[in-house]
Parts: structure tokens; C-alpha cells; sequence
């Protein structure tokens, strides 16, 4: 922990958030670092998926601040946060259903080029956007579907369709809310493998049910439980803290799958 | 993509018979038919907002009586005025009017929206309704239309009955085409974006509002377009062309027509101001005339419970058999 460490990209201090009497995230304090997967886990209603959403803007902290590249962005509107480069994969499909696989990522890409006023042009036209979206449909193993409408995507494909959006964006830190729920063994093994080769150059923050996929990629762990930090640290560590074991006592079978 | 270019052939052939249609050499149905282009110009304009960005609008009438007014008021009393000038100034008070109020009533969604545009419509009414300015409830009359004169040469007579007609469907053309070129480009896909799911469009880092906002002030823009030439073929504006009963129907015309398609709107306009012709028509239908309201409500009821996608959805049926459902964003 002392270890001199890289400045983080991506650093929450006391990060707090209510809704009315309910506290789903209580003075959080974590790191993202580039090359490194930060798996979070806890069970449902942890608070996980509103700590992603006030990383990324969806909602604002109540308290407490989020430093990306040093500078606090607490409270920015989500797609500042966006351009800054913080993209996101929801846990529920959020995709757009009546355009084609390519027209959604092709959408999400265009979103970081400078020519979105060109109004004359054909939003096909430019070779840069185009690119960018062909590499992220690529990337999540989407090329077979590129003309086929979201719509009709199996439950899998819908949610590589989601990772796909996000990366088209080109991001530095991701952010993915249970990329692997409701895919299949091998879809699940592809992902796993894919988000092992972005680690390489981005710093991300894993949300995850499936141990397996999680002691596979994870390089730091973080337990939430009722809002608050239980645990953090080295993914073995972790698992064998005594807190953790009491939190899961009988929950055994979560935390080794 | 088949049944794409059946539309575009389609309107094409509307587009030679409009052409045509002055041949018939007949007062009442030159004009008949200029007024349904003017009114398919507005519904084009609104449809950019209903159809393109999920803004439903239930104040369109503010620009087309507005830019109307504009006109009235810039003209001289007996002399005409240039088009080119005025026409641009109308379009121009438009826009402003549509960016000052898009900032308020952008920040409200779904049925505030709707309530929000009628109530500054419904202010731009009164406005014109209670005050001398623009001549109270009696309006202006224009007794001159605008001219265009290019070195001295008078290019355009629009007291011609004719020359009116073929400017309004060369500018009804000339819309299509516009708003066309502008949703295939990445700015109309991206109104697409914000009308199927804003809250994933701002995620992926689009600032919505402005999108939004440049979609609201070009719509109010081109509504003027329509008011202006509204107002140039009446030779007079009140403030009956501010009321929500218009901005209702134009709202109908852009439903029943087909929201989102562009053609639809048109179809939608020839649809509600024929038929309304048709309906009112008492030495046709005798004294049932009287209720053609009632007649067009049914008409109305009978599109939605039948055609949810509105009458252009009876191609788009046909492109599904045609095609098997492969469709484009
Ligand atoms: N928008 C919201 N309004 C009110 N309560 C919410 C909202 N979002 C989440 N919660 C509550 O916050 C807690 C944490 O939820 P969530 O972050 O979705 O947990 P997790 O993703 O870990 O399952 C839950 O009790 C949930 O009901
Ligand atoms: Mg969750």
C-alpha cells in the first residue's frame, strides 16, 4: 500500500451518495490506474452501480470528490465527462434498439471528431468516424453482425454491442457495470479475454458477479457492502480477510464461485 | 432501401404533377393547392422537431404568425416590398424568437414541453390579440405582395396566381431537399440519437441542448418560411394564424401523415386541407357540411386505430414485405 505508485487517473475521496434516508454509497475512496483492472464486487444493492454512476456523471455525489488526471470533475455533466475520456457500459442494455450495429457504433464515435456540424455531409462520409467505429465493432467480436439491427441481436450480442458503443468512444478510463451478465460460457470468455488485452492501455473499473472472470483479470479488489468500502486491496489479500470471510460467512460459495 | 426509392419516386411524380397543375387553368384550385404546399412546408418544419428530435410541439403557429406579422409590418402600405430582404428578416425574427424560447423550454421533457410551447404561442397571440400594434383582432391587411426585382427587372409577380404557385413548390421542394441533406448528415443522426434515448446520448458525450436547441431554432426558421408566403397568398394577417387550433392542426397534419418521414407530413398536409375542403364542401354535402369537424375527427381516429405510422406507413408496410425487415438508421 506505502508503494509509490503512479498518480492514479481516476481517484474518488469520501465519495458519498444519498438518496433521501438511503446512503448507496458512503464515503468511498478509491483508485483507477492505467494498465491495471480494478474489480469491484458486493452483493446486490452495494451500491456498485451508483458509485459507477457518479464516476461518470449519470448522478451527482451528495459529498466528497472525484479527481481525474488531478482535477476535481465531481458534478460535471456526463457527456463533459464522456469527452473527457471516461466511458461507460450500463448494466442494463442501454443501446440504441432500431439502428444497426455498425449506425450504433459508428453514433458513438462520432460523438469525438470535430465534424458533427457538417451538415451537408453524409454522416457515413467521414473515413476517421468510420474507422473508429469498425475497430470497436471489431474489438468486441461484433463484425459478423454489422448491418443487423440492434433490436435483433441475441441477449449476448446486445450486451458486446454495449461494451462495443464505449470503446468506440476511445476512452482511457472504462467503466463497465457487469459486462459478462447474461452471456454465454464462450461470449463470456471472449469478453474476459478482451478486457484483459485493453488493461494494457487503459485503467478500468470492473463490475463483476462472476469470480472466476474476476480472479482472472483483476489486478486490485475492492468489496462493497450497504454502500461503504468492506475491503481493498491485492485480489488474494482481500479474499482472505477475515472481514470479508465474516461478511460472506455462508456466502462461501460468492466469493470462491 | 427498395422502398425508399419508391417514396422518392413517388414524390417525384407528385412533384411533375404539381408542376403540371396549373394547366388546369382553374382560380380556386391554383390556389387551393398553393395553400396545401405552404401548409406541407410547415409540417415539414415541424416534423424536423416531432418526428426527428422527439420534441412535441404544440406552439408551431408562433412562427408561421409570427413571420406573417413581420412581413405586415415591414411592408409599406400601398407599395410592395422586396423579398429579398423581408423574407430573410422574417425567417431571422423567427429563429431569434425560436432561440430565446428553445433556452426556457428545452430544459422541460414530454407533456411540460408540450404545455411550455403552447403557453409562449398562446403569449405571441395575445400579444397580437390585445394591442394596437399589430392591429388588434382585425390584423393587417397587405395590399401589396412582395416583389423581387433583380437590376431593375422584375423577376417574380406573385399577384400571378401562377408565378405564386411555383415559387411556393419550388420552396416546397427546395425544403425537402434541405432538411434531407441535413438528417443524413452526422448532426441529423445524432437528433436521432437524442429522440430514441437522450440520457445514452449525453453518456457517450454529446451535449444534447445544443443539438436540440439548432433543431428547434431551424424548425421555427422554416415554420416562418411557411408563415411568410401564408401571409404573401392571404394578402392579410390576424391573429387567428397565432391560435392553437393552428398550431393543432399542423400537429395532425404531421401524425396522420407519418411522423419522421418527411414525405409523411406533405401526404399529411394534402390529406387534412383536401379533405377539409372536401368535408366543409355544403354544395357537395349539403348541410351535413356544417359539421365537417366532426367529420375529420373520425378521419383522424381512424388513421390512428389503422395506420400508426401514419398514411406513409402504408409504404413502409410494403417495404416490410418487400425487404423483410432489414432497415436502416
Ligand atoms: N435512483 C435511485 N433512487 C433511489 N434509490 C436508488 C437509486 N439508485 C439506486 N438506489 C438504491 O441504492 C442502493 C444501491 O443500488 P445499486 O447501486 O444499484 O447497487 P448494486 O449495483 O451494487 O446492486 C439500492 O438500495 C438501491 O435501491
Ligand atoms: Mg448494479
Amino acid at each position: 500500500m506505502a508503494q509509490a505508485m503512479p498518480e492514479a487517473i481516476l481517484r474518488t475521496e469520501s465519495l458519498t451518495k444519498r438518496f433521501g434516508g438511503l446512503t448507496a454509497v458512503d464515503t468511498v475512496s478509491i483508485e483507477l490506474h492505467v494498465g491495471e483492472v480494478h474489480a469491484v464486487i458486493g452483493p446486490n444493492g452495494a451500491g456498485k452501480s451508483t458509485l459507477t454512476n457518479l464516476l461518470s456523471g449519470d448522478l451527482r455525489p451528495t459529498s466528497g470528490s472525484v479527481f481525474f488526471a488531478g482535477k476535481d470533475i465531481a458534478g460535471l455533466s456526463s457527456d463533459r465527462i464522456s469527452r473527457l475520456g471516461i466511458g461507460r457500459s450500463y448494466q442494463k442494455t442501454n443501446i440504441f434498439l432500431p439502428f444497426s450495429v455498425f449506425e450504433n457504433c459508428r453514433l458513438a464515435a462520432q460523438s469525438r471528431t470535430p465534424h458533427a456540424w457538417r451538415v451537408f455531409h453524409g454522416a457515413a462520409e467521414f473515413p476517421d468516424i468510420n474507422l473508429m467505429a469498425e475497430e470497436a465493432m471489431v474489438a468486441a467480436g461484433l463484425s459478423q453482425r454489422r448491418d443487423m439491427v440492434a433490436a435483433a441481436l441475441s441477449h449476448g450480442e446486445q450486451r458486446q454491442l454495449e461494451i462495443a458503443m464505449c470503446l468506440a468512444t476511445r476512452p482511457r478510463v472504462l467503466l463497465l457495470d457487469e459486462p459478462l451478465a447474461g452471456m454465454g460460457p464462450q461470449e463470456s470468455q471472449d469478453m474476459v479475454e478482451l478486457i484483459q488485452k485493453l488493461a494494457g492501455r487503459h485503467a478500468i473499473m470492473l463490475i463483476e458477479h462472476d469470480m472466476d472472470a474476476v480472479f482472472a483479470v483483476a489486478h486490485k479488489l475492492t468489496v462493497m457492502v450497504n454502500g461503504e468500502v468492506l475491503e481493498s486491496g491485492v485480489p488474494e489479500a482481500v479474499r482472505g480477510s477475515p472481514a470479508v470471510q465474516t461478511a460472506y460467512l455462508g456466502g462461501e460459495d460468492f466469493l470462491n464461485g | 432501401m427498395r422502398a425508399l426509392r419508391l417514396a422518392e419516386l413517388l414524390l417525384l411524380l407528385l412533384f411533375a404533377l404539381l408542376a403540371l397543375f396549373p394547366l388546369i387553368d382553374s382560380t380556386f384550385y391554383t390556389q387551393l393547392i398553393t395553400k396545401v404546399m405552404i401548409m406541407a412546408i410547415f409540417a415539414m418544419s415541424l416534423d424536423l422537431l416531432v418526428g426527428y428530435t422527439g420534441l412535441v410541439s404544440f406552439g408551431h403557429a408562433a412562427y408561421f404568425g409570427l413571420s406573417g406579422y413581420v412581413l405586415a409590418l415591414v411592408a409599406p402600405q400601398y407599395e410592395a416590398v422586396s423579398l429579398w430582404w423581408s423574407l430573410p428578416a422574417a425567417m431571422l425574427v423567427c429563429a431569434l424568437f425560436a432561440l430565446i424560447t428553445g433556452i426556457l423550454v428545452l430544459r422541460t421533457k414530454g407533456i411540460y414541453f408540450i404545455m411550455v410551447t403552447l403557453a409562449f404561442a398562446q403569449m405571441v397571440f395575445f400579444v397580437f390579440h390585445d394591442t394596437k400594434f399589430g392591429g388588434g383582432s382585425d390584423g393587417i391587411y397587405i395590399y401589396a405582395k412582395p416583389t423581387l426585382v433583380i437590376a431593375g427587372f422584375q423577376v417574380l409577380n406573385l399577384e400571378k396566381l401562377n408565378q405564386l404557385f411555383y415559387l411556393v413548390l419550388i420552396i416546397m421542394a427546395a425544403v425537402y431537399l434541405l432538411l434531407r441533406r441535413i438528417l443524413g448528415s452526422t448532426f441529423g443522426r445524432a437528433l436521432l440519437g437524442i429522440k430514441e434515448n437522450e440520457h445514452r446520448m449525453r453518456a457517450l458525450g454529446f451535449p444534447t441542448f445544443g443539438y436540440k436547441l439548432s433543431s428547434y431554432v431551424l424548425s421555427g426558421a422554416l415554420g416562418g418560411l411557411a408563415g411568410y408566403l401564408a401571409a404573401v397568398q392571404y394578402g392579410f394577417v390576424n391573429p387567428e394564424i397565432l391560435s392553437w387550433h393552428q398550431s393543432g392542426a399542423v400537429l395532425m397534419m404531421v401524425i396522420m401523415g407519418g411522423m419522421g418521414t418527411l414525405y409523411g407530413p406533405v401526404v399529411g398536409a394534402f390529406a387534412f386541407v383536401l379533405l377539409q375542403e372536401v368535408l366543409s364542401d355544403q354544395g357537395f354535402l349539403g348541410p351535413v357540411a356544417k359539421h365537417w369537424q366532426l367529420a375529420m375527427g373520425i378521419f383522424v381516429i381512424l388513421v390512428a386505430l389503422y395506420l400508426p405510422q401514419g398514411l406513409a406507413g402504408l409504404l413502409r408496410r410494403r417495404k416490410a414485405e418487400a425487404s423483410d425487415g432489414s432497415s436502416d438508421a
